[in-house]
C-alpha cells in the first residue's frame, strides 16, 4: 500500500482574515488563474449541488496553478474523516497530469472555495468530483492550447508528463504549467469541453492512499474549530433552557456578574456569560436563576411509538405495484410486524463548536460545519448582511455523521460576539451537544407480507411512519407490493425536539425492518435466509454483491435458527449496492452480543480510493453496532435526560469483530457513487438476523439492548 | 480563587506557572500552553479525548485541576516525539490508517502509551481492555488496535522514535 506521504494543509488561521472576495483575484495574482465553465448550467441546476444557491459559471469549480506547478484545488466540501482530503487530490491530478505531490485542497471556505451546498449524502465522490474533474480536464486542454502557442506546435503533437507540457518528437522542447503562465493571468474557456478521463487512463484513482492528513492528525497538529484562538477573545456559555419546549420566563444573574471578568450578555431568549477562561465561564453559568414556562407534554421514550401512531400525519405513496388483495390470494402464510427505532444522537467526539470574530460590519466564522455556505447564508438572514460580509471556514471536523448540517452554535456565536464586541468562541459541552442536536428520528414501521408454498414473496405491504422514505422501497422482486410514507403534517410537529439526517438518514430504520421481516419469511418457509433473498432477487446488482458477501464470508446455507449466530442484511443507499454479514455470540444469561466477525460486500461503481472506500466499511460497520444494539436518548416531553457517555452507550473496543473484512466489487468502469453511508444500513437487520439465528429470539425494536433481548428470548414458545 | 506557583515538567521541560490551582487541567493546557493536541470532547472522564501522561499513567486530564500536577512530569501529544521524527505509536496509526476525523486519536495514543509503558508486550485482550473507555466515533478501532500491537512490537524491537 502506498503512502501519500506530503501533508496537505486546509486553508484556516494562516490565511488573512481580511481578504476580500473582489480583492481575491489580484491576491492570487502570483499564479495563473483558469476559470471553467462546467457546461450546461440548467443540467447543473438539476443538481442537488445547486439547490440553494444559483451556480456561477465562473465558481461552481475552480482551481489555481502556481507558478512553482503548486495546484490549489478549492472545494467547499469539508474534511470531516470521510476521506476527501485524500480523494480529490487523486481524481484532479489524473485529470490535469499532475504529481499527486504538487495537489493542495483549500477546503470549506467561503471565500476561497466556489459554492457548494455541504457535505452530506454522501454526494462528494458522485457528484462533485464530476464537476471537479471536468474543470481538470478542461484546464488541460486550456494549458495545452497555451503551450500550443508556444512552442508553435499544433496540440496534438504535444504530450503532458507531470504537469510538464512537451513536444513528443522532441521531449526537450518543454514548457511546465507553471512556466507556462508565469506573469500572466489568464482566463480561458474551452468552446467545447473536453473527455474527462476514463478509467483505462487513470493513474493515480484507484490506487489505495491512506489518509494523506494522518501525519498532522497523530502529532495533535490538524486544527479543529476549538483549538483556534484570537486576541482578545472568550469563551461563551450559553444559558439552556431545561426542555426544548420550555421558554424563559425570568432570570437572575446578579451572582453571576460579581465574579471577577465576567460579562452577561442578553439578546431576548439568548444569554450568554463571558469569560476568557472556559472554567470560569462555566462557573458564572452555574450561579444563575432561571424560570421557565413548564414542558407538560406527556410522552417518553418507552410511550413514544404509540405517540408516534396517533400523531397527526401526511401519507405519501412511494411505490405500488401489483394488487395488494391478490398478492393476499396467492400467499401461503401471511406475516404482520411492527418494528419501533428510538431516537438516536450524532455524537461526534468534536462537539459543536464556533468561534466569531467581527470587523466592522464583517464577520468571519470558524465553525465545524458540514455546511460552511449554509451557515453563511444562516448567518446573512440573521444579521440582514450581505453574503459577501460573510465569511465561513470549516477547519477539519471532528465527525459529522450528519449532524453538523445545521450550526446553531455558528448563529449563537455571531451574535454573542456581536454584543460583546470581541472574538467569542462557543464551544458545546457534551451537555449541550445531546441537547441541541437534532436526533435521528424515533419511528415505527408496519409490514404486512406473504410468501408462497414454494417460498416466494407475493405480498409486500410496507408503511413507515416518520423514518423517512429513504430506503423504504422493498429491493425485492415482489409481485403485489407497496411502500408507503407517514411524514409530519406540514405545520404540526410530531417530535418534542429538533429530529434530522442522521448517516444514512431513513434507511437505517427502514432496512433494519425489512431485512428482519425478510429473515421471518426465510424461516417460515424453511428455506436459508441467504437463498431465500437470492431466491427473491431480480436485481442482478444485488446478487452479485450478496454472492461476494457469502464467499468472502465462507457461508454455508442453513435453515435458521441454526445456532451458529450468522446474520446478513443488505440494500442500496447512496447509488451503491450493499450488503454486510455479521457472525456474533449471544449469552442467553445476559443477552449480551458480543460480534465475532463481518464481512461487508458493495457496488460503488468507480472506486477512487479503495483504501478510504474500505476505512469507510469498517466505519460503518462498528459506527452501526451502537444504534443496533445500545444507543437510545432517554427524553420526558421536550427534556432530553440522555446527557452524557455515562448514559448514551457508544461502541467499545471489546465490542469490535475479530476481522471486518470488505469486498468492493470491481466496477472501475462504471460512474462512482457513495461509499460513506451505505454500509451502516445493513448493521441494524444483520445483527437482528445474527441474534435471531444464534438463539431463536426476534427483537423488534432498536437498539437491541440486553433486557430487550432477553425479554424476547423468554418469549420464545 | 488565589493564585499560586505549580512546578511541573511539561513535555520534558520545567515549568513553572502561576495559576488557580483549581482550574482544569485540560483548558489550562490547550488555553495557556496552547497545547491544543489534547482535546475536549465529554468533560466528564467517559470518553479519553483529553488522556495525557502524568508520571508514566496515562490520565484524563478533564478530570484534573491543574493544582493537582505540583511536581510532575506531564507529557501531552506535542511531547510524544522528538521534532521530526514520529513516535512508533503515532507512525503505526499513520501507517495502519487507524483514524478517520482524527479528533480522538491524540487520546487514543497517549492512552496507548501509558499502556505500552505499564506492559510493553499486549496481547490483544489485553489492548482491547486497556483501551475500552476510549472513544470514537468514527469507528476506527479495529484499526487501533492493529496500530498498538504494531507500535508494541517496534518499542519492544528496540528501534527508538
Ligand atoms: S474529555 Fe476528558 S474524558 Fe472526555
Ligand atoms: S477518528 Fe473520529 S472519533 Fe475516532
Amino acid at each position: 500500500m502506498k503512502r501519500n506521504s506530503k501533508k496537505r494543509g486546509l486553508a484556516t488561521t494562516k490565511d488573512k482574515f481580511e481578504i476580500k472576495r473582489r480583492d481575491f483575484l489580484t491576491l492570487l495574482g502570483g499564479g495563473v488563474m483558469v476559470y471553467f465553465g462546467t457546461g450546461n448550467s440548467s443540467e447543473l441546476l438539476a443538481m442537488p449541488l445547486a439547490q440553494r444557491r444559483e451556480l456561477s459559471k465562473d465558481y461552481n469549480a475552480f482551481l489555481r496553478i502556481d507558478e512553482d506547478g503548486t495546484v490549489h484545488c478549492h472545494t467547499g466540501k469539508i474534511e470531516m474523516g470521510q476521506g476527501p482530503i485524500t480523494s480529490l487530490p487523486q481524481q484532479i491530478a489524473d485529470e490535469l497530469d499532475v504529481d499527486l505531490e504538487s495537489v493542495k485542497m483549500v477546503m470549506g471556505d467561503t471565500m476561497l472555495c466556489p459554492y457548494d451546498a455541504g457535505t452530506w449524502g454522501s454526494l462528494t465522490t458522485r457528484e462533485f468530483s464530476h464537476y471537479m474533474r471536468a474543470a481538470g480536464a478542461e484546464a488541460r486542454a486550456v494549458l495545452l492550447q497555451l503551450a500550443s502557442e508556444q512552442l508553435e506546435v499544433p496540440v496534438e503533437d504535444l504530450g503532458v508528463n507531470k504537469g510538464v507540457i512537451s513536444i513528443k518528437a522532441n521531449p526537450k522542447k518543454k514548457v511546465s504549467y507553471g512556466e507556462l503562465t508565469k506573469g500572466q493571468r489568464i482566463e480561458r474557456f474551452m468552446d467545447e469541453k473536453p473527455p474527462v478521463k476514463d478509467h483505462t487512463q487513470f493513474h493515480y484513482v484507484g490506487q489505495a492512499l491512506l489518509h494523506s492528513d494522518g501525519v498532522l492528525k497523530v502529532r495533535g497538529k490538524a486544527e479543529f474549530t476549538g483549538d483556534l484562538k484570537l486576541p482578545g477573545m472568550v469563551y461563551a456559555k450559553v444559558l439552556r433552557p431545561p426542555s426544548h419546549l420550555s421558554k424563559l420566563l425570568s432570570v437572575d444573574y446578579s451572582e453571576a456578574e460579581k465574579l471577577e471578568g465576567i460579562e452577561v450578555v442578553r439578546d431576548e431568549q439568548l444569554l450568554a456569560v463571558l469569560h476568557e477562561l472556559p472554567d470560569k465561564a462555566e462557573e458564572a453559568l452555574a450561579m444563575i436563576k432561571a424560570e421557565y414556562s413548564p414542558d407538560d407534554l406527556d410522552v417518553d421514550h418507552h410511550s413514544i411509538f404509540e405517540y408516534l401512531l396517533n400523531a397527526p400525519s401526511d401519507s405519501q405513496e412511494v411505490r405500488s405495484s401489483g394488487n395488494l388483495e391478490d398478492g393476499k390470494a396467492i400467499s401461503e402464510e401471511i406475516i404482520e410486524s411492527e418494528f419501533h427505532d428510538g431516537y438516536v444522537a450524532h455524537s461526534p467526539i468534536e462537539a459543536h463548536t464556533a468561534l466569531a470574530n467581527w470587523e466592522g460590519a464583517k464577520v468571519t466564522v470558524w465553525a465545524s460545519a458540514q455546511s460552511p455556505f449554509g451557515l453563511q447564508d444562516e448567518i446573512a438572514r440573521t444579521f440582514e448582511m450581505e453574503l459577501d460580509d460573510v465569511r465561513v471556514i470549516s477547519p477539519f471536523l471532528g465527525g459529522g455523521f450528519g449532524g453538523k448540517i445545521y450550526h446553531p452554535q455558528g448563529i449563537e456565536a455571531a451574535r454573542i460576539a456581536k454584543l460583546a464586541q470581541k472574538p467569542v468562541m462557543v464551544a458545546y459541552t457534551r451537555e449541550e451537544e445531546f441537547f441541541m442536536d437534532y436526533f435521528r428520528p424515533a419511528a415505527v414501521v408496519k409490514i404486512k407480507s406473504g410468501i408462497t408454498k414454494e417460498g416466494k414473496i407475493a405480498l409486500w405491504d410496507f408503511k413507515q411512519y416518520f423514518a423517512g422514505n429513504r430506503g423504504s422501497d422493498t429491493i425485492y422482486d415482489v409481485p403485489n407490493a407497496k411502500t408507503t410514507g407517514i411524514r409530519e403534517k406540514r405545520g404540526t410537529p410530531v417530535h418534542p425536539f429538533p429530529t434530522g439526517a442522521w448517516r444514512a438518514p431513513g434507511n437505517n430504520t427502514n432496512t433494519f425492518a425489512r431485512e428482519s421481516q425478510v429473515d421471518i419469511l426465510a424461516e417460515k418457509a424453511g428455506i436459508d435466509p441467504v437463498q431465500f433473498r437470492l431466491d427473491n432477487l431480480a436485481d442482478k446488482k444485488m446478487i452479485a454483491v450478496i454472492e461476494a458477501l457469502a464467499e468472502k464470508f465462507d457461508y454455508t446455507p442453513k435453515v435458521g435458527p441454526s445456532g451458529r449466530g450468522i446474520g446478513m442484511a443488505c440494500g442500496t443507499d447512496a447509488g451503491t449496492w450493499v450488503a454486510v454479514m455479521i457472525e456474533v455470540k449471544v449469552d442467553a444469561k445476559t443477552g449480551n452480543v458480543q460480534p465475532i466477525r463481518a464481512v461487508c460486500s458493495q457496488d460503488m461503481g468507480l472506486c477512487v480510493n479503495p483504501q478510504g472506500s474500505i476505512l469507510q466499511a469498517e466505519s460503518c460497520v462498528t459506527m452501526g453496532m451502537g444504534y443496533a444494539l445500545s444507543e437510545d436518548v432517554e427524553f420526558k416531553g421536550g427534556d432530553v435526560i440522555t446527557s452524557n457517555f455515562d448514559s448514551y452507550q457508544l461502541p467499545l473496543f471489546s465490542w469490535v469483530p475479530q476481522t471486518i473484512d470488505t469486498v468492493i466489487l470491481d466496477r472501475q468502469d462504471q460512474a462512482p457513487q457513495g461509499g460513506g453511508e451505505p454500509a451502516i444500513i445493513c448493521m441494524g437487520g444483520a445483527l437482528a438476523n445474527a441474534i435471531f439465528d444464534a438463539c431463536g429470539a426476534r427483537v423488534y425494536q432498536m437498539p437491541m439492548t440486553p433486557e430487550r433481548i432477553l425479554e424476547a428470548i423468554k418469549g420464545q414458545p | 480563587m488565589k493564585e499560586e506557583s505549580i512546578q511541573f515538567t511539561l513535555n520534558g521541560k520545567k515549568t513553572e506557572i502561576t495559576i488557580d490551582p483549581t482550574l482544569t487541567l485540560l483548558w489550562v493546557l490547550r488555553d495557556q500552553f496552547g497545547l491544543t493536541g489534547t482535546k475536549y470532547s465529554c468533560g466528564s472522564g467517559y470518553c479519553g479525548a483529553c488522556t495525557i501522561i502524568i508520571n508514566n499513567e496515562a490520565v484524563r486530564s478533564c478530570a484534573m485541576k491543574v493544582g493537582e500536577i505540583s511536581g510532575s512530569e506531564i507529557i501531552t501529544i506535542e511531547g510524544l516525539s522528538n521534532k521530526e521524527k514520529l513516535h512508533p505509536l503515532q507512525k503505526a496509526f499513520v501507517e495502519k490508517d487507524a483514524l478517520q476525523c482524527g479528533f480522538c486519536t491524540p487520546g487514543m495514543i497517549m492512552n496507548a502509551y501509558g499502556l505500552l509503558l505499564n506492559n510493553p508486550e499486549p496481547t490483544r485482550e489485553e489492548i482491547i481492555e486497556g483501551m475500552e473507555d476510549n472513544l470514537c466515533r468514527c469507528g476506527a478501532h479495529i484499526r487501533i488496535i492493529e496500530a498498538i500491537q504494531a507500535a508494541g512490537q517496534e518499542m519492544k524491537g528496540g528501534k527508538k522514535s
